[in-house]
């Protein structure tokens, strides 16, 4: 196991990469969108990027899960759905998985 | 101090009223009792956060990073949806330049968020707007501009709710860290499932009722096939811009 102090060069690169990227969208706006203006349709595009990107990355993953996978995760968007308590939704979803797992 | 600042926005803004329509909003304060505010108003949001926290911190621990990598990153990027996504897409060596696209598309949304709060945030300095926007994520978002748009003027308000979340984000990422560590075999405990569990769970939190569903079926087809044919994360880009493009051409 890695040592809970390495501070990788790579690794603190990329993070800072990240952190930069992810600091420019939050200035960007209020720097950039009041003078230039933005059209709906960008506004629109922006918009649906994060649930697009979620379910890109989602997608491939539950197709190469099988059955237990399936209703686990259903089982998680109930809960997500029904309480909107996060950690409830991820523990019962985590418990649901083995539970099937063991069944199925 | 304040009284005279109070005194010199009051005059500034008298004189500006006359000449700008969009000042309705009107000053804005940026005083301790602001932050106080949004801190102690975010609380019980921050421990929601807290719950994608864990789950982050485990798979950025199967990942391979470790705490202090862990902690740097939550303390720095401060984006929650789009750590979870660049350790699901780190490997060995890093595909460095797909993780800070992926980070920066799934964060443009910002872009607008930070523009919404123009109306008062152009009543405080630039080192009072642009510190308080490092602390801008979804959550504080939203209450910031109920709390703004009901008339508080408390311009800290984002500032003050913003840490909240963050000393609940990065704690939490250290203990999914803690978690994931003192397990060995993730399988058995159901752990190799959090990724799927996280993003569903993002999905519903970011499901916006039938206008969504179009954007999210040409990213979902596109990626299922992208994945098919290309190896690598290409199917997470082409599914964000496919689903972008389609609503470009959409609102045409």
């Amino acid at each position: 196991m890695a040592d809970p102090l390495s501070l990788d060069p790579p690794v603190v690169a990329v993070i800072a990469a990240m952190a930069a990227a992810t600091y420019l969208t939050k200035i960007g706006g209020l720097w950039l969108l009041t003078r230039v203006g933005v059209s709906d349709r960008v506004e629109a595009a922006l918009e649906a990027l994060p649930g697009a990107i979620v379910v890109a990355v989602l997608g491939p993953e539950l197709a190469a899960g099988g059955p237990a996978e399936w209703l686990a995760g259903s089982v998680v968007a109930v809960v997500a759905w029904r309480t909107g308590n996060i950690f409830l939704a991820l523990v019962t979803g985590v418990g649901a998985v083995v539970a099937f797992r063991a069944v199925l | 101090m304040p009284t005279t600042d109070e005194q010199t926005e009051r005059n500034a803004e008298s004189t500006e009223t006359a000449t700008a329509a969009d000042d309705a909003p009107g000053a804005v304060a940026f005083e301790r009792a602001g932050i106080r505010a949004g801190f102690v108003t975010c609380l019980p949001v921050a421990l929601g956060v807290a719950g994608y926290g864990i789950a982050f911190g485990v798979l950025a621990d199967r990942a391979g990073l470790s705490v202090a990598e862990v902690a740097l990153m939550s303390a720095t990027v401060l984006a929650g949806a789009s750590q979870i996504i660049a350790v699901e897409l780190w490997a060995d060596p890093i595909p460095a330049a797909t993780v800070v696209l992926a980070v920066f598309a799934v964060n443009l949304r910002y872009s607008l968020m930070g523009a919404a709060l123009r109306p008062w945030f152009k009543h405080l300095s630039g080192s009072q707007v642009y510190g308080s926007l490092f602390f801008m994520a979804d959550e504080n978002w939203a209450l910031t501009m109920r709390d703004l748009t009901s008339g508080s003027r408390r311009g800290a308000f984002l500032l003050g709710s913003g840490l909240a979340i963050w000393v609940f984000w990065v704690a939490s990422s250290v203990a999914g860290v803690a978690v994931g560590g003192v397990i060995d075999d993730p399988a058995t405990f159901g752990l190799d499932f959090v990724l799927v569990a996280t993003f569903v769970a993002l999905a519903v939190e970011l499901w916006d009722g039938a206008s969504t569903a179009i954007p999210w079926a040409v990213a979902l087809v596109t990626a299922l096939v992208t994945a098919q044919v290309l190896s690598g994360q290409w199917h997470v880009i082409g599914g964000g811009v496919a689903a972008a493009v389609v609503e470009v051409v959409r609102r045409g």
